[in-house]
């Protein structure tokens, strides 16, 4: 990643992942979560769906150096892994645009930096048959005016406006934040009727 | 104005409100396992940190231990390298550890609440999506990535949005045969796999007030699969009587005042949700999934619908299940052949699931070609069912009797599916590959009705067998 975590807008090439309901097992199959690191996810994310469908984007060379995914509804629903969206990222991806997300992965997307906005479906397939017909054509994702340039098309996209303050801000690495309210943590805590004792 | 559960918890937890207008949420209870721990122990290492509330945090083994052997170091070097690795963090960084020699160790989301650690009112997180297990005893539990459990290890805090509320309402007498797995698969057919994205669920109703704490589990447990990060069961006089004497519940008067205080917690009459969905207890038959994903299922009476019954986004889901389960349109459930059983998971591998399965394999024996498992939850669910002979029952009927982890659920361990094999599984994901084959096939259903496909070696309806 880059070393800047202000993420204003990413521009990259798209690549389309169509269907809906992708959960993380796919993304990443649970095998490759044997390991004490997330190094080497990259060359096997989506890697069963790519052996049982040759024609998977991801093997595509058209698409190979591509940042935008473009996928359907609830992608990366099930699993809580963090290794599928560190798989992606690795492979390249920087930011998703889809139907709708599933809210783990979103929220793990988020504390990585990697923004997933949400847009219409009609929206989606114009830009994922678009996407198909000129691959090497920049997507901009513009994450603090929440739109999706592609060519003369702007496509509204939504992200809630937490992640989004976050993303914008560069303040998405959020151990940093939390830490800041210091002993605030400790007296809410004490508050708490089972943390002080019954 | 009336508050509800999730109303009351998510204040008695709010640090501050974070300049993204997320709320600074603590989390009371922080439950870890070796899969998705060790980069954020690294990652704190890196930072210089320490755990910030080591004595509300703790630990167990159960993705990758095998469940056959589990002599160290185990055949699996990497498998020994994970456990290895989990057994020096949670020493170098103070962390109680529930390992294979403490007699407590097993699935996260079945000793939590067996130990009495998961309690009403309480915030719990856990790098596992199925931490919305803990809901059932009133808490507010779901599951996080690894980032998020290095910002729970240093700071005890999470960045949150609180979610929408619908309440899902069950009502009238469950059928005989008819489990809490058979109500929350019906559940995520109505409602669908993305039908819970925003939102919490609270389950009411009299079909849910009438459920034993365990049934409660098997529920929430699975609310991730609806698509609701969490739900839960306002705390009743069932919740406290199942936490009663438990090691890390409150012990005499403190238990009390502890019951006086999760009285308080509970959803007030007349308080409001944005949404609520209501089901007919009664009509609720055995599900068996036919897909490959959880929403994708039907009463074992009924037949496989056509993709053309099915709202138009979802038909290219529908034909591509169909293509890979290698199932017809109109094709019944019942009498699908299986080569594999499986009893266990965090959704049920509890005592009362293993007592549902012995009940059907006291009689007959596993059918020719089939290969059983019987996973048990945790040592403590494993001891418990072998107090009661039911070890015994299931070896006599040829099922194999294991140790306790999470097994054939996700295959992590050596427990997995071979090349296209069909398993019946009382787990909670039939996702493809999801067992540890890429092209293995899953059809969730009940531990009972596990049980009766193991016999019979098709999907059978187990309310013929009671």
């Amino acid at each position: 990643m880059a070393s800047d975590p202000v993420r204003r807008q990413v521009v990259g090439r798209g690549i389309p992942v169509p269907g809906n309901d992708i959960d993380t097992d796919r993304i990443i199959p649970a095998r490759f979560l044997k390991a004490v690191t997330f190094e080497g996810l990259g060359e096997h994310a989506f890697e069963d769906a790519r052996k049982q469908e040759p024609e998977h984007p991801f093997n595509q060379a058209a698409y190979q150096g591509a940042g935008v995914l473009v996928v359907g509804q609830n992608f990366g629903c099930g699993s809580s892994r963090e290794h599928a969206p560190q798989a992606l990222m690795r492979w390249g991806i920087r930011a998703i645009v889809g139907g709708s997300f599933g809210e783990i992965f979103f929220g793990n997307c988020t504390t990585l930096g990697l923004p997933c906005l949400v847009a219409s479906l009609d929206d989606i397939a114009w830009l994922q048959r678009a996407i198909g017909r000129a691959p090497g054509e920049p997507v901009t994702v513009d994450v603090e005016r929440q739109e999706v340039r592609l060519g003369d098309r702007v496509i509204p996209a939504r992200i809630p406006d937490g992640p989004r303050h976050q993303l914008v801000g560069g303040t998405w690495d959020s151990t940093a934040v939390l830490l800041e309210a210091g002993s605030a943590i400790e007296a809410t805590a004490q508050r708490l009727a089972y943390v002080k004792g019954f | 104005m009336a508050r509800t559960l999730l109303d009351k918890v998510w204040d008695a937890h709010t640090v501050r409100t974070l300049p993204s207008g997320q709320t600074q949420l603590l989390i009371g209870l922080h439950l870890i396992h070796e899969v998705t721990t060790p980069q954020a122990f690294q990652m704190l290492k890196e930072l210089g940190l320490k755990v910030r509330m080591p004595d509300r945090t703790f630990g167990t083994l159960d993705h990758i231990i095998p469940t056959l052997s589990q002599a160290r170091p185990y055949a699996d070097p990497m498998a020994e390298e994970m456990a290895a690795q989990m057994i020096k963090n949670s020493k170098d960084f103070g962390v109680l550890l529930f390992d294979l020699e403490s007699g407590r160790q097993g699935i996260v989301h079945v000793i939590g609440p067996e130990l009495g650690l998961s309690q009403p009112g309480m915030t719990i997180a856990c790098g596992d999506s199925h931490t919305s297990t803990h809901g059932a005893v009133g808490a507010i539990a779901f599951g996080i990535g690894t980032s998020q459990v290095r910002d729970v290890l240093a700071t005890q805090c999470l960045a949150m949005a609180r979610p929408k509320l619908r309440q899902v309402r069950v009502d009238g007498a469950l059928g005989r045969g008819v489990y809490a797995k058979d109500v929350i698969l019906t559940i995520i057919q109505k409602l669908g796999v993305k039908g819970g994205v925003g939102y919490a669920y609270e389950y009411a109703g009299s079909a849910i007030e009438r459920m034993t704490m365990e049934e409660r589990l098997t529920l929430c447990n699975m609310s991730i699969e609806g698509g609701a990060r969490f739900g839960y069961v306002n705390p009743d006089a069932t919740t406290y009587e199942y936490l009663r004497g438990r090691p890390y519940a409150p012990q005499g008067a403190a238990f009390d005042r502890a019951v006086a205080w999760w009285q308080g917690i509970a959803t007030e009459p007349g308080a409001p949700f944005d949404d609520v969905a209501r089901l007919d207890g009664p009509a609720i038959e055995p599900v068996v999934t036919w897909g490959i994903n959880p929403e994708q299922s039907v009463g074992v009476s009924q037949r496989i619908p056509s993709p053309e019954a099915a709202p138009e986004a979802e038909r290219p889901t529908y034909r591509q299940a169909l293509a890979f389960m290698g199932f017809e349109a109109g094709q019944p459930i019942k009498g699908a052949r299986i080569d594999v059983a499986f009893v266990g998971s965090c959704t049920n591998g509890r005592l009362s699931d293993l007592r549902a399965a012995a009940e059907i394999a006291r009689k007959g024996t596993v059918a020719k070609g089939v290969r059983a498992l019987i996973v048990p939850g945790s040592q403590e669910v494993a001891k418990a069912a072998e107090a009661e002979g039911l070890h015994e029952v299931f070896q006599a009927a040829g099922f194999q009797w294991r140790k306790a982890g999470c097994s054939m659920c996700l295959g992590m361990n050596d427990d997995k599916l071979q090349g296209r094999e069909m398993s019946a599984s009382s787990s909670n994901r039939n996702f493809i590959g999801r067992q540890g084959s890429p092209t293995g096939r899953t059809l969730l259903m009940s531990p009972a009705m596990v049980a009766a496909a193991a016999i019979t070696g098709v999907v059978s309806d187990v309310r013929e067998m009671l």
